[in-house]
């Protein structure tokens, strides 16, 4: 069963992962700190993409809302970190309805390229008034979670230890099974008798929540807001890379794709420019020829028959 | 005895074509109709408007006395409809047993598990079906019949008043068709209303209770098998009503070369056989119907020779196998297929369409042959700059045929040209294609399920039934001997 073989390894994993601040350095820590945040980003992308075969271009869009909000109450009213975090949330999720009632209406490549819009929109109106979100430059943070690599990492893997077991047993359950069905075969989904536009709906603002909740803890941790690390189209498209590298419909795999994209990035860093290439490059390679991405590798060996 | 679908005045329309034209009927608590029509009839889209997935343009479709027509898919779903589509699209990663309890979940955002019940149930209901063996299977791994029992198990799982059933029996070997029969029947006898949706009379006849015909949109005849076996339209828009043919002026080398070969021909789509081992010949300047209703195999036939799908057996092509080479490669040696579909170019103007028919031809041979095909279809000389898309059906066809033209063929294949088009539009084309027999030396291959198109024209005729040939002869003794079968 896929389930106890993803939990065979996933429980391993983590051990390992909460165990790490004992042998590595504060360096290495705020990387995989920095990785877990990109890891609920593109589990959350997955239930989207993976489930409700739905493809949100825009997961930057979500992630930049939570931010921004979550930034905007603290920098200018300081309110506290907890309360930026929940409002922050919230607004993703009530922009993600907005934007996702019309646009679920459309079908085909449409419903993509309206999340794509949506992002531009969002950059252009935090460049535009510059004054209040602090442009391009970023707008500061009276607080940050903490000043301690270890506690920050332990706020990063509890956080994504929380949200993908949330995430993966939603995408297990019936309602998960339902929203398959929505996103394979919308008619055939629709003649059993379930509300196909409720459902997909339902996904879009679960996933809007861990969107904006992550973005916006990622901002306490960085103690900033920028467009280039929440907002940018960049950011949305690596999410976006995580997630099919590490094998869509599977939610942990997505996770692995993110922890792997920003790992691999450091570790390449001394080939300067040339980093991003061979990243992309070896993305290029897994979706090519492994559509299936590592975790759909890894389910298939050992899947049932 | 009361009526527990009651469907009037149900009419569809496509832009300009009207699908479905003022269709009635009921089905009472424990009956089965049979809906039936050739290929292009608009019993599908009858089907589809009851189930929500389009919407009537005008009608009623009445539930239990409720007017559902226009509600979304999953309220009449949910109002008591269910349907067996002929097309199994099964999620890769769930077992049988899975898809089962999918069909038994309610609508709702906050199911996060499901109790013992509903496993138990799925059991049950995949054992009604015969599927206990494998139901912790993935779709995958099973066979084309097991995927449609599936469709099956999820309808019966939804419990709904009114069952709807498309093509029951399609691709399924004869032990098959006798299990699903007793699975249909099974729902007749537990008092749902079933409509089965089929091609022939023939197929359905020991099952239904009551038949109804449709033709090209329009009610036909309605009552028992035989009666609309026996009706006269029916047997005119089957068979043809009186069949004239032509004899085409002998030709030197008629019939000496034999200009197509094909033996032991035989195809598999994944688990479902398309073709078993079909022989057919076609000598040069021969004019050869194939003879066949939807899904028997005609449009396949025509891939094979044209490279389309791989294939067991051979085609000889004037002697040489065909074996290895391209469709592109088929293409360029003389068999040019016009298919089905027609894949026009929509976008582009019926000239551009038609000089690319003529990329492979110097520019004389080309223009000479563009003026041929203009005083052949007259139509299409005066929409030159049109955009294909823009034509209406009858014209898209005969664009169709003359960029197939364009290229020369020796050998040029013809599927199912009359497919939706209105009798005024067949005439047309009838005439022409008589017209490019009597003056050409052209080698045709027709695939037709229209019996009266496909037979005026032909020197020979094959009729192709459940992937197999299963008669060859003149013409003029196709009713007597193959007509009864052919209802």
């Amino acid at each position: 069963m896929i389930r106890s073989r993803t939990f065979q390894l996933a429980v391993p994993a983590l051990i390992v992962m909460a165990l790490l601040p004992l042998g590595v350095d504060g360096y290495i820590l705020g990387l995989l700190t920095l990785a877990y945040y990109y890891a609920v980003f593109a589990m959350s992308w997955d239930l989207l993409f993976g489930f409700a075969g739905e493809v949100n271009f825009g997961p930057s869009f979500l992630i930049g809302i939570g931010a921004y909000t979550a930034a905007l109450l603290n920098h200018y009213w300081l309110w506290p970190i907890p309360a930026c975090l929940v409002a922050g949330a919230f607004a993703a999720v009530i922009a993600g309805a907005v934007l996702a009632v019309p646009a679920l209406r459309l079908t085909g490549p449409y419903f993509g390229l309206v999340t794509l819009v949506a992002v531009l929109l969002l950059q252009n109106m935090i460049v535009l008034f510059a004054g209040i979100t602090g442009g391009e430059i970023g707008l500061d943070l009276p607080d940050v979670l903490s000043i301690d690599d270890n506690t920050n990492y332990y706020y990063a893997l509890v956080f994504m230890t929380v949200s993908g077991a949330i995430l993966f047993g939603l995408a297990q359950s019936p309602v998960g099974l339902i929203l398959q069905a929505s996103g394979q075969n919308a008619t055939e989904a629709a003649a059993l008798g379930f509300n196909v536009a409720k459902h997909k709906l339902a996904a879009f603002c679960i996933s809007a929540f861990f969107s904006g909740l992550a973005g916006a803890m990622l901002i306490f941790y960085m103690g900033t807001a920028s467009v280039g690390t929440v907002v940018d189209i960049a950011v949305g498209v690596n999410v976006i890379i995580a997630a099919v590298l590490g094998g869509r419909r599977t939610i942990i795999g997505a996770a692995l794709g993110a922890i792997f994209l920003i790992g691999a990035g450091e570790i390449l860093r001394p080939l300067g420019q040339l980093a991003t290439f061979v990243v992309s490059a070896v993305a290029l390679v897994v979706i090519l020829f492994f559509p299936g991405g590592f975790m759909g590798r890894i389910l298939q060996s050992g899947g049932r028959e | 005895m009361s009526a527990l679908l009651e469907v009037s005045g149900l009419t569809k329309r496509f832009g300009g074509l009207v699908a479905v034209k003022d269709i009635g009927f009921t089905i009472n608590a424990g009956e089965i109709l049979g809906l039936i029509g050739p290929n292009g009839s608009g019993k599908s889209t009858v089907m589809k408007c009851i189930m929500g997935i389009e919407r009537p343009n005008a009608g009623s479709v009445k539930l239990s006395g409720i007017d559902v027509a226009g509600w979304p898919t999953h309220r009449i779903a949910r109002q008591g409809v269910g349907i067996v589509f002929q097309h199994s699209h099964p999620l890769q990663r769930q077992t049988i047993l899975e898809h089962i309890k999918l069909a038994l979940l309610p609508d709702n955002l906050l199911m996060l598990a499901t109790d013992h019940g509903v496993t138990r149930r799925a059991e049950e209901i995949a054992a009604r079906v015969g599927l206990s063996a494998v139901m912790h299977r993935l779709p995958r791994t099973l066979p084309f019949a097991d995927l449609r029992r599936l469709e099956l198990a999820k309808a019966i799982a939804r419990n709904p008043k009114v069952v709807l059933v498309d093509e029951p029996f399609a691709g399924l070997t004869s032990g098959e068709v006798a299990d699903f029969s007793n699975l249909i029947a099974s729902f007749r006898a537990e008092g749902h209303a079933v409509l089965l949706v089929d091609h022939n009379v023939k197929g359905v006849a020991a099952l239904v209770d009551r038949v109804l015909a449709m033709y090209l949109g329009e009610y036909v005849a309605e009552g028992s098998a035989e009666e609309v076996m026996r009706n006269e339209t029916v047997r005119r828009v089957y068979l043809g009503g009186k069949i004239e043919t032509a004899v085409r002026p002998e030709r030197e080398g008629k019939d000496r070369t034999p200009l197509l070969n094909v033996r032991g021909l035989g195809v598999l789509y994944g688990k479902a056989t398309a073709l078993e081992d079909v022989s057919i010949h076609v000598g040069e300047g021969e004019f050869v119907s194939v003879v066949g209703l939807n899904g028997a195999g005609k449009t396949t036939l025509f891939n094979a020779v044209s490279g389309l799908v791989p294939h067991s057996g051979t085609v000889e092509w004037r002697g040489q196998t065909l074996a290895g080479k391209t469709p592109g490669g088929i293409a360029r040696d003389g068999i040019v297929q016009c298919p089905e579909t027609r894949e026009l170019f929509g976008d582009m103007s019926v000239r551009e369409n038609l000089d690319l028919g003529g990329q492979h031809q110097t520019v004389e041979d080309a223009t000479k042959q563009l003026n041929w095909l203009f005083d052949l279809f007259p139509i299409l000389k005066s929409r030159q700059n049109q955009a294909a898309r823009t034509l209406s059906g009858g014209e898209q066809q005969m664009l169709a045929i003359a960029r197939a033209l364009m290229m020369k063929p020796k050998l040029l294949i013809l599927d199912e040209p009359t497919l939706g088009l209105a009798p005024v539009i067949l005439e047309q084309l009838s005439k022409a294609l008589e017209t490019l027999r009597q003056t050409t030396d052209i080698t045709v291959l027709l695939g037709e399920q229209n019996v009266t198109f496909a037979l005026p024209h032909a020197d020979r005729v094959y009729v192709i039934e459940h992937s197999r040939i299963v008669w060859e002869g003149d013409p003029g003794r196709f009713a007597e001997e193959a007509g009864a079968g052919y209802l």
